[in-house]
């Protein structure tokens, strides 16, 4: 754990230099720390001050963390002998482009409650091994907020990147606009500003992200937006639609209203993404589901627990239910609301022409998976016929769907949900379902806790082709793992931590890992246990 | 063309005398060289002097004015060879490169040079590329200086103490017929500061005038007997001649009060941070008005036997600041001082970190200790306990929760895909022994790639899989740029697979320009270069150096056909090296090039189309798949407001430049269907407009009638 130097005392005789200010810049390659710090230069130099800019440029800058140091001086008439790196501990002023940069510079000891002004934005970069993660790898930033307040001076935080984008101008910028406004520096807004314009380049825009960012600046901390509370369900919109399927939504509703007021959120949000999969009868389907695991729940002691089990059941079934073939990806690449949200995203509006390009590559599997359930079966069984499909369609496809010809093909092919019931992969995804919920209700018997975790589960299945099949490969090893330890008191533990180490990395090794700890303290029994089951 | 541009800086470089400079302490640097009336300079590009070589290319209209020949020169090794028209010539001259590694493979000609020694002053600029933010191996350029007799400047790092080092470092070389190393570590390069400028200097006689009255001299070639004659003359001649120079011309420096129990020998390198220190201890102010005598060794080598005698007259103990490993300084002096009898006790890294960069706490930690060990009048306070500080603990420990952020390859990055590509090669064959090399295309061995086991120098990837080059069950692969290709691959890697008819494969990273220096051009660039021949093809090189199997992909974003030619090459019968050049524009230059004139285009109505991907997220399911063949920086994770999705999507910003990797991925690595490209076509043509309300007023009519047969949630499918 990193220790911090504060408050240091000067053992010889002399005083700390009057009006010396260390100021370091902490950000991503490419953020632009050069021209920040070369902005904090000039407003220096101009405002009767001696200053030094120093930075370690080469392949850091890209994209990696980069320090950018000046040091400054009220001007006396001779060269003040200025640092090139700052030190734990003496640091005035810390300026973070992206929150865990602050982290960073806390823990490289150079931020201090004593003296250091920390001015970060909150927005977040992630980092690779952040991203590569199957699961969720994102650092917390939750962790940081509260050590920043604490470690600082003052501390001040809101998302800069966003008060640039709206100005459509660069984080510099409004880096620079909370600079000022912290008041960290002795110099006033128009020097500031005078700074901005002399650089030369994009000044209106940088000047308004500098206006928003000095405003903002003023308001101390503002933490990182909580979660949006779970919208009620009266507040969840009503469908739009034919009204004789609406009046049956609304029957659909009601039921809802009978079930656990813990899972109602949830099951409202999982039948509105069945129905929307499919028709209204997947929705009462899925609702029959949840109907029968909450009373299932209820003679498990399910209210001791909050109805835990079928929270977890009405989720993952919702996502189980809307498994993703191509009549899905189709359905879901033709919609209207599709089209808007492309050009909200590409800032253009209706009578813009764009081109979008769709990258699809169906493999023989997809097209197998679409075929009525008993020549699917039959096709998939013959090797020859198999591998003819495969040639003859697994290969990339660009679909251009803003032309109607493509368009249509895709709309064609989403018009095949009338038809899904019969399909193969409708047959496929619905045993797999029906395995894994019985081996849930299996658990419920004796063990709640485990029955929530093995429904939990359901979560490593996800992806398409070789992704979603190591993901069904991880699933497959975490529920026959979790036959080794369903007897032990700590059994939903265990399948919990199965569960964590099979969404670590892509090929499993941290699942084996564990899997392997398993073993070791089940012994020779559990080995015997799964071979007959195998 | 250069990533930074100093065509505005540059103009600096032609004030006259009493005026102030101010700029990056390169620039200064360049400045100075002209004020010493230097003939000709030239250099190899890499941080941290990189800076420095784009400076000279940018200035070359000015130093052209005054006569002096720039050369930009194919690899450390040719840069310091050219100093050898300083050898019969009176004709200053100065390369630089980054160091110790450029001094490696500058070594031959320097350790030539230095034997038959130099007229004219040679001086060679170094960036020590150490402590952090350095990309190569820990070590010191000090033993060069020592096996070669090469002088070593390491001057204070404020401007006016480097110009002054490029001075005195010339009259050095000169005064001792002896070529000068001038130090300079990372931030020193880029510090920002002033000086007082002087009249530029035209060369007294320019290189293009001595091609008319040719000059040699026997004595001064390495060859027997000179080189013996050579030997004998560095140590009876030029180190005498230079030392005197040193103390005559006072190069180091003393600081402090005349007395003192204590004093400090320091690199001058590391003057500021000594200063800091003792600030912080109370016994220096902001100006270096210090309480504890300084002894600032500008030079380093050689040291000044009775300079540094005369420093230790009355003092009890003296501290040796020596950053790097090991200390030759230190030694030195301790051997000084025991053939004087000298009774003064010499500290230095029992004080101080015996390895790695002195950074401010290293050296306050340092000083304070030795100071109160050994003076106990300046440092009475707390009994000599040490200033342990009031110490401050965070509540949270960060470290674990702090994600690392390496450099990596940056948004659009043209060598992206051939990683990607790499990467899928070895799920479906396996892993293959890979060699890396020196360049941007090294960060393929962090994730998400880890693809490459070595680096063993610039242009040598392919040769350090040369004990594999018999083959076996599986061809080794070995990855080289197109700077170290130029650089000496050609020869060194290319040619010795040839020559030894390696089994192996040769992947040539081909972006156009040496990129992770900061795009400067090469002998393949395929821009124009008004001083320098580019387009000359690597292809054309690899086939004339003899190898058979060669094949060209001209845009690497096509990650099926990297993969399938990689492929080829693992698997075909053909004998010899195999050789793919994977060739598409660094995207950093590309776009620097690009973005100004598509804004221009645009503005004045002409037709743009400007790509952007994107990923549809209700058909994502967050598995990060995608990302772990990509690493870009604006491919990135978002987390849905819905309770119904555990794990974050893929989501694409605005800083996408549309390179088609992401697509190309996908369809190559089969991943999923959530990716898009939308062109948004800027000024479109009459029938382009007319086509697309006709298709959208088609497309939205069906998209109604479907909508009005179902239900529509506001929060599915938005």
């Amino acid at each position: 754990m990193t220790t911090h130097i504060r408050d240091f005392v000067p053992e010889g005789g002399r005083p700390a230099p009057e009006g010396l200010i260390k100021l370091a810049v902490l950000a991503v390659g490419g953020q632009g720390g050069g021209v920040l710090s070369n902005w904090i230069v000039d407003l220096a130099e101009q405002n009767g001050y001696r200053a030094q800019t120093t930075s370690v440029p080469g392949v850091a800058q890209r994209t990696g963390a980069t320090i950018y140091y000046v040091e400054m001086m009220p001007d006396e008439g001779r060269e003040p002998v200025f640092a090139l790196m700052p030190s734990p501990g003496d640091v005035d002023i810390l300026i973070a482009a992206e929150i865990m940069e602050a982290g960073r510079a806390i823990t490289r000891g150079f931020v201090t409650s004593d003296r250091t002004t920390l001015i970060a934005s909150s927005h977040r970069m992630y980092a690779v091994s952040e991203k590569i993660v199957p699961g969720d790898g994102r650092a917390g930033t939750e962790a940081v907020l509260p050590v920043a307040a604490e470690m600082s001076r003052a501390f001040i935080c809101f998302d800069m990147e966003q008060v640039a984008a709206a100005a459509k101008s660069h984080i510099s910028a409004s880096l620079f606009g909370a600079l000022a406004g912290s008041g960290a520096l002795p110099f006033e807004r128009e020097a500031y500003e005078q700074t901005i314009r002399a650089s030369g380049r994009g000044v209106e825009a940088s000047l308004k992200a500098f206006a928003s960012a000095y405003d903002r600046a003023g308001g101390a901390v503002e933490p990182a937006p909580e979660p949006a509370p779970a919208i009620a369900l009266a507040a969840a919109p009503a469908p739009a639609g034919p009204s004789g399927l609406v009046e049956v939504w609304a029957g659909l509703t009601a039921r809802i209203a009978l079930l656990p007021a813990t899972a109602q959120d949830m099951v409202r949000r999982g039948v509105e993404k069945v129905v929307d999969f499919q028709d209204v009868d997947y929705g009462d389907e899925y609702l029959a589901a949840v109907e029968k695991a909450a009373a299932r729940d209820a003679d498990h002691g399910g209210a001791m627990h909050q109805f835990a089990f079928t929270v977890a059941l009405a989720k993952h079934l919702a996502n189980a239910m809307c498994y993703d073939d191509v009549i899905r990806v189709a359905d879901l690449k033709t919609r209207g609301s599709r089209f808007a949200r492309v050009r909200a995203d590409v800032g253009v509006g209706d009578d813009a022409v764009v081109k979008i390009t769709e990258f699809m590559h169906p493999r023989a599997e997809e097209i197998c998976g679409m075929m009525p359930a008993r020549l699917g079966r039959r096709v998939e069984a013959s090797p020859r016929v198999f591998g003819l499909i495969d040639r003859l369609f697994n290969r990339g496809r660009r679909v251009r769907t803003d032309a109607p010809l493509p368009f249509l093909m895709l709309y064609g092919l989403a018009g095949m949900r009338r038809f899904r019931r019969s399909l193969l992969r409708h047959e496929m995804e619905c045993d797999h379902r029906a395995r894994w919920l019985a081996r849930a209700y299996e658990a419920l018997d004796h063990d709640y806790a485990l029955a929530v975790e093995l429904i939990n589960c359901r979560r490593l299945v996800k992806g398409y082709s070789d992704t979603h099949a190591r993901g069904l490969s991880k699933f497959d090893r975490v529920l026959d793992a979790a036959r080794l330890v369903e007897d032990r008191v700590d059994a939903a533990d265990w399948v919990r931590r199965l569960r964590d180490a099979a969404l670590k990395d892509e090929k499993g090794t941290e699942l084996d890992g564990a899997v392997a700890t398993i073993r070791s303290f089940v012994g020779d029994d559990a080995d015997r246990t799964t071979s007959a089951q195998s | 063309m250069a990533e930074r541009s100093f065509a505005k800086e540059v103009q600096q470089l032609k004030i006259g005398a009493g005026e102030e400079f101010r700029g990056e302490g390169i620039l200064a640097i360049t400045k100075a060289l002209l004020e010493c009336g230097v003939g000709y300079v030239g250099g190899y590009q890499g941080a941290p002097i990189s800076h420095l070589m784009d400076v000279l290319a940018d200035a070359q209209d000015i130093i052209g004015d005054l006569g002096v020949r720039y050369e930009a020169n194919a690899s450390e090794a040719a840069a310091a060879a050219m100093l050898a028209a300083s050898v019969h010539y009176p004709i200053r001259g100065a390369v630089a490169f980054k160091a110790p590694v450029g001094i490696n493979v500058a070594s031959d000609a320097l350790a030539n040079l230095a034997s038959g020694g130099v007229t004219g002053g040679a001086l060679v600029i170094i960036g020590e590329d150490y402590g952090e933010g350095s990309s190569i191996m820990q070590e010191r350029s000090h033993a060069f200086a020592m096996k070669s007799q090469i002088w070593l400047l390491d001057p204070r790092p404020n401007l006016p103490s480097m110009v002054k080092a490029v001075r005195d470092g010339f009259e050095l070389s000169e005064a001792s017929n002896t070529p000068v190393m001038l130090e300079l570590r990372i931030r020193a390069c880029h510090v920002h500061g002033a000086f007082t400028a002087r009249d530029n200097q035209p060369p007294p006689l320019s290189v293009a005038e001595a091609l008319k009255d040719p000059k040699r001299k026997t004595d001064r070639i390495v060859l027997p007997p000179a080189a013996f004659a050579h030997e004998q003359e560095k140590m009876t001649r030029r180190w005498p001649a230079a030392v005197d120079f040193i103390k005559s011309r006072k190069l180091n420096e003393v600081f402090g009060p005349q007395n003192g129990r204590v004093g400090i020998v320091l690199q001058g390198g590391m003057y500021n941070t000594v200063i800091r220190a003792l600030q912080r201890l109370g016994l220096a102010d902001i100006y270096g008005e210090t309480d504890v005598p300084l002894y600032v060794l500008n030079v380093t080598y050689p040291l000044v036997d009775d300079e540094f005698l005369d420093f230790c007259e009355d003092k009890d103990a003296v501290l040796v600041v020596e950053e790097g490993q090991p200390n030759y300084i230190e030694q030195a002096l301790g051997f000084m001082l025991y053939k004087a009898g000298r009774r003064t006790r010499l500290c230095g890294k029992d004080y101080l970190p015996p390895a790695g960069e002195y950074t401010g706490s290293a050296m306050l930690e340092g000083l304070g200790a030795f100071l109160r060990d050994n003076d106990g009048e300046r440092l009475p306070a707390r009994h000599r306990a040490p200033n342990r500080p009031i110490a401050e603990t965070p509540s949270v420990d960060l470290t674990k929760t702090v994600p690392p952020r390496p450099p990596g390859f940056c948004t659009g990055c043209p060598e992206r895909p051939i990683f990607a590509a790499m990467k899928m090669v070895e799920e479906e064959m396996g892993p293959h022994q890979i060699a890396a090399d020196i360049g941007c295309h090294l960060f393929s061995i962090m994730p998400p790639f880890e693809i490459g086991g070595t680096t063993m120098g610039f242009g040598l990837g392919p040769a350090s899989n040369a004990a594999f080059d018999g083959g076996g069950e599986k061809r080794p692969i070995s990855i080289i740029g197109d700077g170290g290709f130029w650089h000496n691959g050609l020869t060194s890697s290319v040619g010795n697979a040839v020559f030894n008819e390696s089994d192996g494969v040769i992947m040539i990273v081909d972006n156009y320009y040496s990129a992770a220096t900061g795009g400067q051009d090469v002998l393949s660039s395929r821009a124009e270069n008004k001083s320098k021949s580019t387009n000359n093809s690597i292809a054309g090189a690899v086939r004339g150096i003899g190898v058979k199997w060669v094949r060209e992909i001209d845009r690497t974003y096509d990650v099926g056909k990297v993969r399938d030619t990689l492929k080829e090459a693992l698997t075909t019968k053909e004998k010899g090296p195999k050789v793919i050049i994977a060739s598409s524009e660094c995207m950093l230059n590309r776009q620097r090039r690009e973005k100004p004139a598509m804004a221009r285009a645009m503005k004045s109505g002409e037709r743009v189309v400007k790509p952007k991907f994107g990923v549809d997220e209700d058909v994502c399911t967050g598995d990060h798949a995608c990302m772990r063949l990509s690493g870009c920086p604006s491919l990135s994770l978002k987390k849905l407001d819905d309770p119904l999705r555990d794990d974050p999507v893929a989501a694409i910003d605005q800083s996408c430049v549309g390179c088609g990797n992401c697509g190309e991925v996908a369809d190559a690595a089969v991943l999923c269907p959530s990716f898009y490209r939308a062109d948004v076509v800027h000024n479109p043509t009459a029938g382009e407009n007319r086509f697309h309300r006709f298709a959208s007023r088609l497309i939205a009519r069906l998209q109604a009638r479907r909508a009005a047969k179902r239900l529509t949630f506001a929060r599915q499918g938005a």
